[in-house]
C-alpha cells in the first residue's frame, strides 16, 4: 500500500502575544491508500491546524509532512500551490461555492489553475464529476438555486474532479440536517469503495463508524488511533438514494 | 466608475473647447493673411536716447524699392503709412484711420473691394485724392444711406474722393474693427497728411505660409545692407510675420487647453481613487472567494490578475462611456454656448490610454493585497 500521507514529529507553534501556544505537538502518523480516516477531538485539540498542514496551506514549525512522498515543509508558495491543485481535494463545512456561478463553472475551477487541461477537457471532466454525485441535472443551476445537499455535493464534484490522492473533509456535514448528511456520507462511502483516500475531520462521534479508521486527538497529540473493524454503511442507514456512478 | 466616467469626460470636453478656439483664431488670423509678414523702424537712439520705433524714421522709399527689386519669396509688397484722424461728410463725422498703401495691400490683408474699384498706380503716382472707405466708415458718414461712391469726404483737411467701398470683415478675435478704415494711396497720405518723405511700415506677402522664414531673412539681409548695419549690431528694424503672432497666440491657448486638461486630469485621478476603493470593498467582500480559490491551487499572481483585470474592465467601460459623454458635453457646448469645439482623436486615444493605466495603477494595490492574503485566514473569513 502506498503511504499517501506520512507526518512525523510534527510541531505547530503559534505565537500569541508572548505566549506560545503549541498546536500540534509531535505528530507521527501514516496513512495509506484507500483508507478513510476520521479525525476527531473537541476544538481547540488541534485538528484544524492539523488540515491545514495537511492541506498544504500552512506549513508546520517542526517535523516534516510527506504528501505522495512529497516533503511539504520547505516548498515555496507556489509550489504548494500546484500541489493543492493538482493532489488535494478539498470540501468546506460551508461548502464555499461561488455566489451566481453555476454547478458546473464551479466545479470547473481548479481546472481553471491547470494549465494542462483545455476548454474540452475541462468541461467534460467536469461533467462527469457532477454526474458522479448525482447531479447531473442540476449542471446548470447556479449555487443559490440549490440546497445545502446540492451545494455540498457541487463542493465534493469539486474536490475531485483534478482526480486528487486524497480528499480533506472538513466538518463536510457540519451544516446539513440528518438525513442529507447521511447521503453525504454515503457519497464518501462510495468514493472510498473506489479506492479513494479520505480524511474527514469532525467532531461528531457518530460519523467514525462509517469510516475505517479513526484518530483521535486531544491537545495536540494523538490520543487514539483505532482500525474500524466494522464499517457501517451509510447507505444502510439511510435506506435510500441509490447513486450510480462510474468513472 | 463615476469619477471615471466625470474625468474622462472633461478631458476629451475641455480639450475639444482649447482646440476649437486655437482653430477659430488659426483661421481668424489666417483671413487676415497668414503669410503677412510686417516690417516696421526698430528702437533705435539718437545720441544715446533710445526712440520709440513710431518715431525712427529709417525705412525709406529705397528700401521699398529695393526689396520690390531683389526678393525672391515675396509676392506683393506695399508701402504703409498711417495717420489716425476725423472723417467728415457734412454734418457727420467719425474718427477713423487712414492707410496710405499702394494698390496691393487689399490682397495682402485678404481685404477686397465691394464695389468700384482698387485705386491704381496712376493715383499713386500723382498722389492723387481719393480713397476706398470701410464699411463702418460708410455707416458713420452716410447714415441716411445714399451711396458713396463717387462722393467727397474730407480726412482732417483734406479732400478724398470715394473710388471703392470694402466688403465688410467684422471684428477679428481681438475685437478691433476691421471696417473701420480708409485705405488711400500713400503717396497722398505721405505728401498730403503727414508731410513725411520716411515709411512707417513695409507690409508684405510671402508667396506663400511656408516661405515666409525664408522671406523674413532675405528682408533682413537686404535692409542690414541697405542701412549699413555690421554683425552684432542691434537691427534698426523689425521684421515680424503673422505666422510669429499665430505661434503666440497659439501658445497661449496652448496653456489655457493644458491648464483645463490638468483640472481635467485630477479628476480622473479622483475617479482612479475611486475605482481604488471600489476595488478595495470588493476585495473584502470576496475574502473567502479569495480563499477558497487559493486552497484548491490558484497561485497569487492569479488571484492578482483576476483583480487587476475586474480594475481595468471598470475603468475602460467607465472611460467609454466617458468618451460618449464627453463628445454629447462637447456637442452641447457647441450648441448651446456657441462656442467653438473640435473634438480631437488624440484625447479620445489618451484618455483610453489613461484609464487603462488608471485601472493597472489604483487596482494594483488591492489587488496585491488580494494575491497576498494567508488562504488559512481569507477561507475562514466572517
Amino acid at each position: 500500500m502506498n503511504e499517501i500521507i506520512k507526518v512525523e514529529d510534527l510541531k505547530r507553534d503559534f505565537v500569541v502575544g508572548e505566549e506560545t501556544v503549541h498546536a500540534l505537538r509531535d505528530l507521527s502518523f501514516t496513512i495509506a491508500e484507500g483508507e478513510f480516516v476520521t479525525i476527531m477531538g473537541t476544538s481547540g485539540s488541534g485538528k484544524s491546524t492539523l488540515l491545514n498542514i495537511l492541506g498544504c496551506l500552512d506549513i508546520p514549525t517542526g517535523g516534516e509532512y510527506y504528501l505522495d512522498g512529497v516533503p511539504v515543509r520547505k516548498m515555496g508558495k507556489n509550489d504548494r500551490a500546484l500541489l493543492r491543485n493538482r493532489k488535494i481535494g478539498f470540501v468546506f463545512q460551508s461548502y464555499n461555492l461561488l455566489p451566481k456561478t453555476t454547478a458546473l463553472e464551479n466545479v470547473e475551477l481548479p481546472l481553471l489553475y491547470n494549465k494542462t487541461v483545455n476548454a474540452a477537457q475541462r468541461k467534460e471532466k467536469s461533467q462527469k464529476a457532477l454526474e458522479s454525485v448525482g447531479l447531473a441535472d442540476r449542471v446548470n443551476h447556479r449555487s443559490n438555486q440549490m440546497s445545502g445537499g446540492q451545494q455540498q455535493r457541487v463542493a465534493i464534484a469539486r474536490a475531485l474532479v483534478n482526480d486528487p490522492v486524497i480528499i480533506l473533509a472538513d466538518e463536510a456535514t457540519g451544516n446539513l440536517d440528518t438525513r442529507t448528511s447521511f447521503e453525504i456520507l454515503t457519497l464518501f462511502q462510495d468514493f472510498h469503495a473506489q479506492g479513494r483516500t479520505i480524511l474527514f475531520v469532525t467532531h461528531n462521534h457518530e460519523i467514525a463508524r462509517y469510516g475505517s479508521r479513526n484518530i483521535v486527538l486531544r491537545d495536540g497529540r494523538v490520543i487514539e488511533d483505532t482500525r474500524n473493524k466494522n464499517i457501517a454503511s451509510a447507505k444502510d442507514t439511510l435506506a435510500s438514494l441509490p447513486a450510480e456512478e462510474e468513472e | 466608475m463615476l469619477g471615471i466616467i466625470i474625468g474622462v469626460a472633461s478631458v476629451i470636453a475641455m480639450l475639444a473647447i482649447g482646440a476649437g478656439s486655437k482653430q477659430s483664431i488659426h483661421e481668424e488670423i489666417g483671413q487676415m493673411g497668414s503669410n503677412m509678414i510686417m516690417i516696421q523702424p526698430g528702437n533705435g537712439r539718437f545720441g544715446g536716447v533710445r526712440q520709440s520705433a513710431s518715431s525712427m524714421q529709417t525705412l525709406k522709399m529705397t528700401d521699398y524699392e529695393s526689396l520690390v527689386r531683389e526678393t525672391n519669396y515675396l509676392s506683393k509688397i506695399t508701402p504703409s503709412v498711417t495717420s489716425s484722424g476725423q472723417a467728415i461728410k457734412g454734418s457727420n463725422n467719425s474718427p477713423t484711420t487712414i492707410y496710405g498703401v499702394n494698390e496691393q495691400y487689399i490682397d495682402i490683408r485678404g481685404y477686397s473691394v465691394g464695389r468700384g474699384s482698387m485705386f491704381t498706380n496712376q493715383d499713386i503716382r500723382k498722389a492723387a485724392k481719393v480713397c476706398i472707405v470701410g464699411q463702418t466708415v460708410v455707416d458713420n458718414l452716410f447714415p441716411a444711406g445714399e451711396d458713396p461712391l463717387g462722393k467727397t469726404i474730407r480726412f482732417g483737411k483734406i479732400p478724398l474722393k470715394i473710388v471703392g467701398i470694402l466688403e465688410a470683415k467684422g471684428y477679428n478675435s481681438m475685437g478691433m474693427d476691421q471696417d473701420d478704415m480708409i485705405l488711400a494711396p500713400y503717396t497722398t497720405v505721405q505728401k498730403r497728411i503727414l508731410a513725411i518723405t520716411y515709411l512707417q511700415g513695409i507690409t508684405a506677402a510671402a508667396l506663400s505660409e511656408e516661405y515666409t522664414d525664408q522671406a523674413i531673412e532675405e528682408i533682413t539681409e537686404i535692409l542690414q545692407r541697405n542701412h549699413g548695419i555690421k554683425i552684432g549690431q542691434e537691427n534698426d528694424f523689425n521684421v515680424r510675420s503673422q505666422q510669429e503672432m499665430m505661434e503666440t497666440m497659439s501658445s497661449v491657448m496652448d496653456m489655457m487647453t493644458i491648464l483645463l486638461g490638468c483640472i481635467a486630469g485630477i479628476s480622473l485621478v479622483v475617479g482612479g481613487i475611486g475605482i481604488m476603493n471600489i476595488m478595495y470593498v470588493s476585495v473584502t467582500e470576496r475574502t473567502r472567494e479569495i480563499g477558497l480559490r487559493m486552497s484548491i491551487g490558484a497561485m497569487g499572481r492569479h488571484i492578482l490578475m483576476q483583480f487587476l483585470i475586474e480594475a481595468v474592465i471598470i475603468s475602460i467601460t467607465g472611460g467609454l462611456i466617458g468618451v460618449l459623454a464627453g463628445v454629447g458635453a462637447s456637442g452641447l457646448i457647441k450648441l448651446i454656448a456657441g462656442w467653438p469645439v473640435s473634438i480631437q482623436a488624440y484625447s479620445i486615444v489618451l484618455s483610453f490610454v489613461v484609464c487603462t493605466v488608471t485601472g493597472i495603477f489604483f487596482g494594483w494595490y488591492p489587488a496585491k493585497k488580494a494575491s497576498e492574503l494567508n488562504p488559512i485566514d481569507a477561507i475562514r473569513y466572517e
